[in-house]
């Protein structure tokens, strides 16, 4: 049962930004509302006021520049992402990503701002996109900040949002060369959300050596978790068997996931040992081969 | 809490009705308008039942608030046929026995109807994928995909 609420619907993202500054300690954002309406459903979120922003045709854009990479609107769908041939041929995994992310219809209506917005630390996008060093803009009525995406993330639902603030844009640097980044969910139901995921983003240099390393592990604790002590393993070696393995266990190590009904802490560590050492191996591939 | 005024279009008719804004698309459809056809399955975004076309694309019916399909044009599996005459997916769907139940078939119907639009020749694994969000408990997917790769041949016209 949805409790009542006063329904706001601006026109611009200035009107958007006006209503948040008004209502700011009791309104929420609705944009898709994939995730927030199964949320308001089971009462877990009530709220006064409801601004929709997810006609704001404004923030509903994919700009490219080979200076600055990618900028994409908020309000651009999942399916748009999925289906823009500037992303596929410049930033392959987030195509990959997005088709294995929940269904066709919720990537038709939702959104890539409402998924990183609404912190759920089992996401797909927001490992990637911190695996890509991506950043988030956020906006209010009296200005903008850029931030990266990692400290986006705070604690369980919890981001660095300010309350009168909203997610508007999410840029992605140009690759770098020779650097490639991949990313894996297990589950059971495939395109399910992710009982433990890992994006792995991997450069290396002349001499074949990994030159950075970016790992970042998705449904591994109460934020997307960057695996900073398997970064170190990796950062300086050449690839082998034991390297890749060395790496799975400290991303082990880095992870703090919980036991829940879809796996036990233990079983969660197991998998991000695997799943880090299969996504490194594949972003170093393919790395290796750009 | 005030209701509001909602302007939509389902299957070609235009109406006009005072909705809660909590209202969902899915509970307008069979609650204000009467089209039963459209079920309310899970109602938390994974099953599909609930699925509509907005303009030619699917999407969950039970995770949509009816206030953002304002002006929309929705098609609901009513919206089908034409003159009283099933359209190609349905008489495949009869013919293929692509359903056991029925629960899932009005959502499987417009997922692959809106497959179709968009690629009017997908392979196996495309239709598969195509109803990637459709949920089927008695696991007749394989006569699902069947159905719709003969609507695809052209096996089936339009009367």
């Amino acid at each position: 049962m949805i409790h009542d609420f006063t329904y706001l619907k601006p026109g611009t993202l200035r009107e958007a930004l006006s209503m948040l500054a008004d209502h700011k300690d009791e309104c929420k954002v609705i944009c898709g509302g994939q995730s927030l309406l199964i949320v308001m459903r089971q009462g877990l979120l009530v709220t006064d006021y409801l601004i929709d922003i997810k006609g704001l045709k404004e923030l509903s854009y994919i700009n490219y520049d080979e200076k600055e990479g990618f900028k994409i609107g908020a309000t651009t769908t999942h399916r748009t992402i999925e289906t823009s041939e500037m992303i596929e041929q410049k930033c392959p995994v987030l195509v990959a990503v997005e088709k294995r992310l929940a269904s066709i219809q919720v990537r038709n209506w939702g959104t890539i701002g409402g998924n990183l917005a609404h912190g759920d630390s089992s996401g797909d996008l927001a490992p990637t996109l911190i695996a890509l060093d991506a950043k988030i803009k956020l906006s209010s009525a009296k200005g903008s900040r850029t931030i990266p995406l990692e400290e986006f993330y705070t604690g369980l639902f919890e981001t660095a949002l300010n309350k009168d603030e909203l997610v508007v844009e999410i840029q992605i640097p140009p690759l770098r060369a020779k650097t490639a980044t991949a990313y894996k969910k297990f589950n059971l139901i495939e395109n399910d959300q992710a009982i433990v995921g890992v994006a792995a983003a991997v450069t290396i240099d002349q001499k074949g050596a990994c030159k950075d390393a970016r790992v970042v592990l998705s449904n591994a604790g109460v934020t997307p978790i960057r695996a900073k002590n398997a970064e170190k393993v990796l950062i300086g070696k050449k690839l082998a068997d034991t390297l890749l393995v060395k790496a799975g266990e400290a991303a082990s190590g880095d992870a703090g996931p919980v036991s829940d009904i879809h796996g036990s802490e233990e079983y969660r560590r197991h998998l991000v040992k695997v799943l880090t050492k299969r996504m490194v191996e594949q972003a170093w591939d393919q790395a290796t081969h750009s | 809490m005030k209701k509001q005024l909602l302007r939509l279009t389902v299957n070609g008719q235009e109406y006009e009705l005072y909705i809660s804004p909590k209202t969902l698309l899915v509970e307008v459809i069979r609650d204000h308008i009467g089209l039963t056809g459209t079920k309310r399955g899970c109602e938390t975004v994974s099953c599909g039942a609930c699925t509509v076309m907005i303009e030619d694309m699917a999407v969950k019916s039970c995770s949509i608030l009816a206030v953002q399909a304002e002006g929309r044009h929705i098609t609901t599996v009513e919206g089908l046929e034409k003159n009283g005459k099933l359209a190609p997916m349905q008489k495949a769907f009869l013919d293929h026995g692509s359903y056991q139940c029925g629960f899932c078939t009005a959502g499987m119907l417009m997922s692959c109807e809106a497959l179709l639009k968009e690629n009017p020749a997908p392979t196996k694994d495309e239709i598969r994928e195509g109803i990637e969000g459709n949920i089927c408990r008695c696991t007749g997917y394989n006569s699902i995909v069947r159905a719709v790769e003969a609507v695809a041949k052209g096996n089936y016209k339009e009367e």
